[in-house]
């Protein structure tokens, strides 16, 4: 039972996202409206955390293998690829990381220069 | 044969599964970064499909029922944030100043890249959402009128490099702190990038689950803006 209620309560939220995607006329999907609603849920205390917590972090962890067969589809993607295979391939490598990279960064160096200030005005 | 295959509910998820095992046990054995899981069980699914001449279609007759759990699990994401919600509120205008830029540097890298290359307008409107999330990006490039099925390989590909380089490219930027690596890996490759953070600890996790839906609402927004550009 302890499973099936923690499931059925995310399923419950993802099937509320299913209703907002379906209201709203915006491109984004039910699991951006769900994160958003379980994450106020919890916040507000409507959801206890030990309601979820457990099916949530089965969910997580088994994560990486449900891209398997979106990815295993790029088979069928190969003839739309190919004319601009070349570009295509460093397009995604190089913005990969150069993203990654400024992103990171950029809140590393936010995090640093308060970690400063704060030293300042203790010190 | 053939038959017996397509109406098997189990055979695709167990193929899968199975792979990811193998991939998982390679990364023990050899601990090697490209001994990665994911991209393992990809590659030798694809191999085992095209070995065998099994048909995608087939495959994903049974495979589907793994991406069935794609939106419970996303939405599962919002645990680890909760959970590390302090950290969030200490480091708020960190975070936000980190995917802003990640978005923006994702667009802006494209339009450089896609000039670069030469390719048309089309191209580069399908390449726009590429660092965000699937379901996200495909509607940005339908509506800028991208060819949406470019757009699924590219993010997910984008997903599956983030994934192998995310440890690389922390390390030789330097990004330590555990709230910039999360926000890196999530703005650079959404959900495929967020299950490495989530393995790095706790904080990257989140943070990069946090990212998934900050820089897919962010990129909405400003996509249209950007489409003008070329």
């Amino acid at each position: 039972m302890h499973y099936l209620k923690q499931f059925g309560i995310i399923l419950a939220v993802s099937f509320i996202g299913e209703i907002l995607n379906f209201l709203i006329d915006l491109p984004i999907p039910a699991s951006i409206y769900g994160i958003i609603l379980l994450f106020f849920a919890l916040e507000f205390r409507m959801v206890k955390l030990e309601w979820v917590k457990d099916a949530g972090k089965f969910l997580i962890a088994i994560m990486p293998v449900m891209f398997i067969p979106a990815a295993v589809g790029l088979l069928n993607a190969w003839d739309v690829l190919r004319p601009a295979l070349v570009a295509y391939v460093s397009i995604m490598v190089i913005t990969t990381v150069v993203v990654m990279a400024a992103s990171g960064c950029a809140t590393q160096a936010v995090i640093r220069r308060k970690e400063k200030k704060g030293g300042k005005t203790n010190g | 044969m053939a038959e017996f295959f397509q109406n098997s509910v189990f055979f695709g998820s167990l193929v899968s599964l199975a792979f990811y095992g193998v991939g998982v046990l390679l990364k023990q054995k050899l601990k090697l970064a490209i001994f990665n899981p994911l991209l393992v069980a990809i590659l030798l699914t694809m191999a085992f499909l095209l070995v065998f001449d099994i048909d995608y279609e087939t495959y994903h007759a049974g495979a589907k029922y793994l991406s069935f759990l794609l939106t419970p699990a996303t939405v599962a994401l919002a645990i680890p944030l909760y959970e590390q919600f302090q950290k969030l509120k200490e480091n708020a205008a960190a975070v936000a100043v980190g995917i802003i830029t990640g978005v923006v540097t994702s667009m802006v890298s494209v339009l450089i890249l896609c000039r670069l290359f030469g390719l048309g307008h089309v191209e580069y409107v399908t390449l726009l959402p590429k660092s965000i999330t699937t379901a996200i990006g495909m509607g940005v490039s339908e509506e800028l009128g991208g060819y949406v099925a470019i757009t699924v390989a590219v993010i997910i590909v984008t997903g599956i490099i983030g994934n192998i380089i995310a440890q690389g490219v922390c390390r030789i930027f330097r990004i330590t702190h555990p709230v910039a690596k999360g926000i890196g890996i999530g703005s650079a490759s959404h959900a495929i990038g967020t299950t490495k953070a989530m393995e790095l600890g706790e904080v990257e996790g989140a943070m990069s689950g946090l990212s998934i839906a900050l820089s897919g609402i962010l990129t909405v927004l400003l996509a249209g803006v950007f489409a003008k550009f070329m």
